[in-house]
C-alpha cells in the first residue's frame, strides 16, 4: 500500500515538473502576450498543484504528518491563477499591446475605441 | 441555503443537549436527524432543499477539475507542435448571468477551460471578451460553454 502511494505522488511531481517545464517553452515560444498566457495560467497552476499534491501524499503515508498548509496552498493557487491571469491580459490589452499579426478577429477593438469617444 | 444550514446546526445542537453527551459523534447523529427534519419541511422553505444546491456546486467543483486537466492537454499540443499555425483571436460572448459572483465563477472556469481566456468583462456585464488560440470555432465553443459552465452555474444559483 504504501509502495503505490510512493509510486502515485512520484508520478504526480513528475507530471507537475513536466507541465512546468512545458509552461516554460510556451512562454518562449508563443509569438504574443496572449497566448503565452494561455500556457503560463493553464500549464503552471495544474504543474504547481500537482507537485503540491504529490508532497502532500508522500509526507502523509510515509511520516504520517497531515499537512493541511499543503491543502490551503493547493485552494488558494487554483482559485488565484486564473484571475491573475485574465488581470495582466486585461492590462496588456488596454495599454495597447498588439495582438499577433497572424490573428484573425478582435472583437474588444471596437468597444474601446466606443469608450474612448465617450471620454 | 444558508438559513437551512444554519438550521440544521442549530437542531445539531438541540440534540446534544437533550442526550446531554457533547462529542463530536452526538453532533453527527443531530444533524443527520436534522437534515431528516428539514427534508420533511422542505415546502416550508422559500428555497430548494439545500443538500440538492450542494450537490450543484460538487459538480461545479469536478467541472473544474476536468476543464482544467483537459486545458493543460491542449496547452501541450498548441506548445509542442512543431508549426505554430493556430489562429488566435478574440471574440465577444453574450451571457445570460447577472450577479457578479456568478460571473466571476464563469470567468475563471473559462480562463481554465481548453484554448481561451478572459480579456475582458463589458461595463454593463452582459459581454464576455474571450480570447481563444484558435478562433475557427468559436461558435461551437461558445454553443459548449452555455450549456456547460453556464447551466452549471444556474443550478447552483437557482
Amino acid at each position: 500500500m504504501i509502495e503505490i502511494v510512493k509510486i502515485i505522488a512520484g508520478a504526480l511531481i513528475l507530471f507537475g515538473a513536466f507541465l512546468s517545464v512545458v509552461a516554460t517553452f510556451g512562454v518562449i515560444r508563443l509569438p504574443d502576450v496572449y497566448t503565452r498566457n494561455h500556457a503560463a495560467s493553464k500549464s503552471a497552476t495544474l504543474g504547481v498543484m500537482s507537485i503540491l499534491l504529490g508532497t502532500f501524499l508522500y509526507f502523509w503515508i510515509e511520516h504520517g504528518h497531515f499537512n493541511s498548509r499543503v491543502i490551503l496552498a493547493i485552494v488558494f493557487i487554483f482559485a488565484t491563477s486564473p484571475v491573475a491571469g485574465h488581470l495582466i491580459s486585461r492590462a496588456a490589452y488596454n495599454s495597447g499591446v498588439p495582438l499577433w499579426e497572424k490573428s484573425v478577429q478582435d472583437d474588444l477593438k471596437g468597444k474601446n475605441q466606443i469608450r474612448q469617444a465617450e471620454k | 441555503m444558508a438559513f437551512q444550514i444554519l438550521l440544521n446546526v442549530v437542531l445539531a445542537f438541540t440534540w446534544m443537549f437533550l442526550k446531554t453527551s457533547y462529542t463530536s459523534s452526538t453532533f453527527f447523529v443531530g444533524y443527520l436527524l436534522g437534515l431528516l427534519i428539514i427534508f420533511a419541511f422542505r415546502n416550508c422553505f422559500s428555497g430548494r432543499f439545500y443538500l440538492i444546491r450542494a450537490y450543484a456546486v460538487f459538480r461545479l467543483f469536478l467541472i473544474f477539475i476536468k476543464e482544467l486537466i483537459l486545458a493543460n492537454i491542449a496547452v501541450l499540443k498548441v506548445v509542442l507542435k512543431p508549426k505554430l499555425d493556430m489562429r488566435p483571436g478574440i471574440f465577444a460572448m453574450q451571457t445570460v448571468l447577472e450577479k457578479d459572483w456568478e460571473i466571476t465563477v464563469l470567468a475563471n472556469l473559462i480562463t481554465l477551460t481548453p484554448g481561451t481566456l478572459v480579456v475582458d468583462v463589458s461595463d454593463d456585464n452582459k459581454t464576455l471578451y474571450i480570447h481563444a488560440v484558435d478562433i475557427e470555432d468559436a461558435e461551437d465553443v461558445i454553443q459548449g460553454i452555455k450549456s456547460t459552465f453556464e447551466n452549471a452555474i444556474l443550478e447552483v444559483s437557482r
